[in-house]
């Protein structure tokens, strides 16, 4: 009887006490929610809105397609082998008039023109010459006697690739690709394969910023984590000032010291070291310097406080065990300190590949990095697809490098950098 | 060397004279003198600060002597780096490296020393035999409990035979149950292996547990080193009794002394007789101790009857398992305890007068606190 019973209750209460630890569990998740709430919906408008409004743009190919809808149209069945017929003529002529009348024509040449150089002046002539709308089955004698360019397979071509609605010509193009009249991914022409030497030179200088600040920045962390309470907190005031100086003025602050005639040439001058200025400034040098200077402190934080964890007892322990303090350091203390130091390469590491306002005022031509590319693209020419894609790029190459990071520090966590 | 002289084992640690201060002010240890024999288990024992772990840190080479030597095998290592003494060490939290696996962690010392691979293994091997841990060989410390971290720990201190072991309050951080186990693990190895062990503890049943001798620290000078019983038994001063074990306190005077034997009047009135271990003679005030197990409780009498018989009210009768503990008020002293049988405590009720009764030479009058 008392058995029934309880079992009886067992069986009643399983499933009601996993939905009665929901319940409970409940009230505490959409109090945290509610707390990060107003950040989440922040980070939703300011972030992930635009990254998402980036990766779009591309790939988003609408602009021919709005301005010549008809020939889009009438190009879809053409298997692009011979000139298209009639019919797409036709259509394109009507097109142009239309969009003559709508002041559009600009926006379909500009497009056009990314892919297929000298296309705005084909287009732009067309509109010109083409007053009326040509007698029917006389559309291709006509455009082809205003502009020659139409009897050509490539002007064709390069409108039924631009029709739409996306593309990957700007992906193919920030990795100096195109598609060439057959359709197949090809190199791009040498005069426009610049981004792929953009993306090296961007990783190299990143990378040597990345070494730069580690060189720098072990022996301080090593400081701050084993001087006295006191001395290291008033250490760590020097590493954290510059955080509290605006980039542009410390940026400022290398030129006004390295420039031909600035405190650093006067002085090796004065001291009669050199007797020509050096060339410091507007140079890959200048942008080294003044880049790790201002990610120096991302570096020695996350290295400090991996240092930090590490007990004094481990290189005591062993220099008991028979190991010299070099070994004890290279065999101990080192393989302690890598999580920091993936960590601290990995932030300035990415920090470094979106530079932009540094390489800009302290770089010459030759230094400017992709970030510089892209604002050029956004605000000068207003390429938004290349921009966007050059961008994709750059993020997609940030992430593969956090992906490859967040699985190295796994690994070290499950097999141990554990503390005792 | 003619036959039949019989020479001392020479030390294989000598303290010579050391002081040590950090502030430049304050010694923390005094002119320490200390032989320690091969083959034996010395514990430094002591209140925290009283000198023990730095006098060890000394040996280990972590911290160096403001003044003294300190010979190793007859070689003097004052100035002489930690990881060329040859000695091993046990922390107080184990210092396995994390991010090596346990037999890495055994293997270092060896690693360090250049052992060729195969025997390297072999001794490692073999190691983990003896600390009974064949099958974690390649977990990570932080996968481990407490006490499996102790044995690699006493491993790896243990697998490149040193001259000597040093343990730092190893047993510190385990429950208690462990840390008796720990004990006679520990002690067994010391006996089977025959290596000189230095000891630090706080812990004084566990210095009595595991040491051939004890060093007694206090204020940064040695009270006395001695065997476990002869300590407990024989104690040169009112420190040494009351931290070696339990014990009660009676302030008197010294009235006359004969020889061995002094009479003391108490301050709460009374007279006994008891050992005159350390007094320097008639109308000094001295402290009596005795230990609660050395005092027997008489229900009726006077106080007149046999040498060491006084008035006691009984406070408090407590059942502690395999005894019971008796807390009185005798001569002023409230807090006067005497170990009973078990089932004892009945017989005893709060507020009861009785009397107390133990033999002179279980009554030692030393230095008064």
């Amino acid at each position: 009887m008392t058995n029934a019973l309880l079992t009886g209750a067992d069986a009643s209460t399983e499933v009601p006490l996993k939905r009665r630890l929901r319940r409970a569990e409940r009230a505490r998740q959409v109090k945290a929610l509610a707390l990060v709430a107003p950040l989440l919906v922040f980070l939703l408008f300011t972030f992930a809105g635009p990254i998402a409004g980036m990766l779009w743009r591309s790939v988003d190919d609408r602009e021919v397609r709005q301005v010549l809808p008809q020939t889009v149209a009438a190009l879809a069945d053409w298997d692009g082998k011979d000139l298209p017929d009639e019919k797409a003529f036709a259509a394109l002529a009507s097109d142009v008039l239309a969009a003559r009348a709508a002041g559009t024509i600009a926006i379909a040449a500009k497009r056009l023109n990314y892919a297929l150089n000298g296309f705005r002046t084909i287009l732009t002539s067309t509109a010109r010459n083409l007053k009326v709308a040509p007698e029917p089955g006389t559309a291709k004698e006509t455009l082809g006697k205003i502009n020659p360019a139409w009897r050509e397979r490539a002007t064709w071509t390069t409108i039924k690739d631009a029709g739409g609605p996306v593309t990957g010509f700007y992906l193919l193009a920030a990795l100096d690709l195109t598609r060439n009249a057959d359709g197949a991914i090809v190199a791009a022409a040498p005069d426009q394969a610049i981004y792929r030497g953009l993306f090296a030179r961007t990783f190299v200088i990143s990378l040597s910023v990345t070494l730069l600040c580690l060189i720098l920045g072990f022996p301080v962390a090593y400081l701050l984590a084993t001087l006295p309470p006191g001395r290291s907190n008033l250490l760590m005031i020097f590493v954290l000032l510059p955080f509290w100086t605006s980039l542009l003025v410390r940026t400022c602050a290398w030129i006004v010291l390295l420039q031909s005639k600035g405190v650093v040439n006067d002085s090796l001058h004065w001291l009669g070291i050199i007797d020509e200025p050096l060339r410091l400034i507007y140079n890959r040098f200048g942008v080294c310097v003044a880049m790790t200077h201002v990610l120096l402190p991302f570096m020695i934080l996350p290295l400090y406080s991996s240092m930090k964890a590490i007990s004094p007892a481990y290189m005591r322990a062993a220099a008991s065990l028979g190991a010299p303090p070099l070994t004890a350091f290279l065999r101990i203390y080192l393989p302690q300190t890598l999580p920091g130091v993936g960590a601290g390469s990995l932030l300035v590491f990415i920090l470094a590949l979106g530079y932009y306002i540094t390489p800009a005022l302290v770089g010459g031509a030759a230094d400017q990095m992709i970030s510089y590319f892209i604002a050029l693209y956004t605000t000068e020419t207003a390429n938004w697809g290349l921009a966007s894609a050059l961008g994709a790029v750059l993020l997609l190459a940030t992430l593969l490098l956090a992906l490859v990071y967040g699985k190295l520090v796994q690994g070290q966590q499950v097999t141990g950098g554990m503390k005792n | 060397m003619e036959a039949g002289m019989v020479t001392p084992a020479p030390a294989l640690v000598r303290f010579s004279g050391i002081q040590k201060t950090y502030d430049g002010e304050h010694l923390v240890v005094k002119n320490l003198d200390l032989d320690i024999r091969k083959g034996e288990f010395v514990t430094l024992l002591g209140p925290s600060g009283s000198g023990k772990t730095t006098t060890l840190m000394m040996l280990a080479g972590f911290e160096v002597p403001t003044h003294g030597e300190i010979y190793l095998g007859g070689r003097p290592i004052k100035n002489m780096p930690p990881h060329k003494r040859d000695i091993g060490m046990v922390f107080q939290n184990y210092a396995l490296f994390p991010h090596l696996t346990i037999a890495e962690n055994i293997a270092f010392p060896l690693s360090v020393r250049k052992t060729s691979k195969a025997e390297a293994q072999e001794r490692v091997k073999s190691a983990l035999r003896m600390i009974k841990m064949e099958g974690l060989a390649h977990r990570r410390p932080g996968q481990l409990s407490g006490g499996q971290q102790q044995r690699v720990a006493l491993a790896r201190a243990l697998v490149f035979n040193p001259q000597l072991v040093l343990m730092d309050e190893p047993l510190g951080a385990l429950d208690k149950r462990l840390r008796e186990q720990m004990q006679l693990e520990i002690k067994q190895l010391h006996e089977k292996m025959g290596i000189t062990v230095v000891y630090v503890t706080h812990d004084q049943s566990e210095a009595l547990t595991m040491s051939d001798r004890i060093a007694v620290f206090n204020d940064g000078v040695v009270q006395q080193i001695d065997r476990p019983d002869a300590l407990y038994e024989h104690p040169v001063n009112s420190f040494v009794a009351h931290f070696i074990g339990e014990n009660n306190v009676l302030a008197g005077t010294v009235e006359t002394v004969d020889k061995d034997y002094c009479r003391v009047a108490l301050a709460g009135g009374g007279t006994v007789t008891a050992r005159a271990v350390n007094v320097s003679g008639a109308g000094a005030s001295t402290s009596l101790s005795v230990r609660p197990e050395r005092i027997a409780i008489v229900p009726g009498g006077t106080a007149s009857d046999g040498p060491n018989r006084l008035p006691a009210k009984v406070r408090n009768a407590i059942y502690l398992g395999d005894h019971a503990l008796a807390v009185l008020d005798v001569a002023g002293n409230g807090e006067f305890m005497v170990k009973l049988q078990p089932g004892a405590h009945h017989e005893l009720t709060p507020g009861e007068s009785v009397f107390i009764t133990f033999r002179p030479e279980d009554c030692l009058a030393l230095d008064p606190v």
